[in-house]
């Protein structure tokens, strides 16, 4: 959305095609966004704003079942057999959330009370009360980080980036949503890169005294009344350890969309180890496809946070124009 | 019966929900920097009765949150309240308090 309002602000013909309904992707879904505790409906109403203000042509519920380059000309097929003919083009296809029934033995999908952190997202942003699927008020909750990431075995060997700070976010809304309840996450490591991430980890253990035990889950089982057994190696005691949690909430990891594996195959795109697009150099061409006119913007390329994503797409936007100026700057040597 | 020799190992896992919470309990109300240690050891690295006893403050305080007290009295004994891990503890966990603490406790809980 960023890169269409921009490239079109600056006078280019953009179509912004989208296959959902409506605009906003994931960010539609989330409530509230780490660190700062501000609404996702804000950053779309903003990105919203934008596409209003430039203008930007936009074709929803456009399913795209063609994309070829003949010469130095794109042509995108839609499934209502309408075809768009472009200079250049700019992926933006994003992730998909992990599928947390892979990893079986977290029992999502088979215990009532596992769910997944898109699932919390959906009950905050619904505003409904936190209860296990029994109709209590659960007394202990558990976050497992990394379901999905940095688990060679579901063939994901990279790190989500997003989860950790979310699980943090996460504690503390059930906090404030139910303060009597103990949390307790679960992690390999808190992987609290950004500026103000730290900050807010301290928070959820200073203010909110949500409880950290470093150790991967081995294991979830159900008891009779329906809470939850998790089983963990407590890696600072150095012991096993067992608990009974009333609910279990997984931290899925970010995986390479299915729309982004569809139009990489359709375009010939590179793709990397982890199944993201694979950009030209990860240094200083990062929004740079193997195809020239093509560019990547977002999660299409790698797990990226919000403000990733703003930079990016704004950098795409530059990329592109300035490929179809076919400035001298383009022609840079890639080591 | 007769003797063979056989022993049966005690389990070692931690059930924490049989876990004895009174002294976490007591610390977090008592002193309030007793949450924000982020398990670094840099408290254990530098403390002068580490050099020579395997004491650790960084484990005693796991056990403690994880409500396992069998040997936080012994544990906590041999501290000799230097204060070097209050001074070098990133976080500023009042370490020194913490110490002077889980002494209090252990005498009110006749641990």
């Amino acid at each position: 959305m960023e890169t269409a309002t921009y490239l079109t602000s600056m006078n280019y013909d953009v179509t912004l095609i989208e296959k959902e309904k409506e605009l906003g992707g994931h960010l539609l879904n989330w409530e509230k966004l780490f660190p700062t505790m501000s609404y996702g409906k804000d950053v779309v109403s903003f990105l919203d704003k934008g596409i209003e203000m430039a203008k930007v042509k936009v074709e929803v519920n456009a399913e795209i079942t063609d994309a070829k380059k003949h010469g130095d000309i794109f042509t995108v097929t839609l499934s209502d057999g309408r075809k768009f003919e472009s200079d250049a083009i700019v992926v933006c296809t994003g992730y998909d959330l992990f599928d947390a029934r892979k990893k079986e033995e977290y029992g999502y999908g088979i215990y009532d009370n596992v769910i997944t952190s898109a699932e919390l997202e959906a009950i905050f942003l619904k505003g409904d009360e936190i209860k296990t699927t029994h109709g209590k008020t659960p007394k202990k909750i558990g976050f497992v980080h990394c379901v999905g990431s940095r688990d060679e075995k579901v063939g994901n060997a990279y790190c989500s980036k997003v989860c950790c700070v979310t699980a943090v976010k996460q504690s503390i809304e059930i906090k404030e949503k139910v303060p009597d309840a103990d949390v307790y996450c679960f992690y390999m490591d808190l992987r609290m890169f950004g500026m103000h991430f730290e900050a807010l980890y301290k928070q959820a253990q200073e203010k909110w005294a949500v409880n950290f035990i470093r150790g991967r889950l081995s294991e979830a089982c159900e008891n009779m009344d329906g809470s939850i057994l998790v089983k963990v190696e407590d890696t600072l005691a150095g012991k096993p350890l067992k608990m009974n949690v009333d609910l279990l909430v997984l931290m899925v990891g970010l995986i390479p969309s299915a729309g982004t594996k569809k139009i990489g195959n359709m375009l010939g795109l590179n793709f990397g180890v982890n199944g993201f697009l694979k950009n030209q150099e990860q240094h200083c061409l990062t929004t740079v496809s193997n195809i020239p006119g093509v560019f990547f913007a977002g999660t299409c390329v790698s797990p990226r946070t919000i403000n990733n994503v703003f930079v990016d797409a704004r950098a795409a936007a530059l990329m592109t124009a300035s490929y179809l100026n076919n400035y001298e700057i383009e022609k840079r040597i890639v080591f | 019966m007769k003797d063979f020799g056989y022993t049966i190992n005690k389990d070692r896992q931690i059930d924490f929900d049989k876990g004895d919470m009174r002294v976490a309990k007591f610390l977090k109300e008592s002193e309030p920097t007793y949450n924000i240690c982020f398990a670094c050891g840099t408290c254990a690295a530098t403390c002068s009765a580490g050099q020579f006893t395997d004491f650790s403050l960084r484990k005693t305080l796991t056990f403690i949150r994880r409500g396992e007290l069998g040997e936080t009295k012994n544990e906590i004994s041999k501290c000799m309240l230097c204060g070097k891990c209050y001074l070098a503890c990133p976080r500023g966990v009042n370490t020194r308090k913490i110490i002077l603490k889980i002494k209090e406790a252990v005498e009110k809980y006749n641990l």
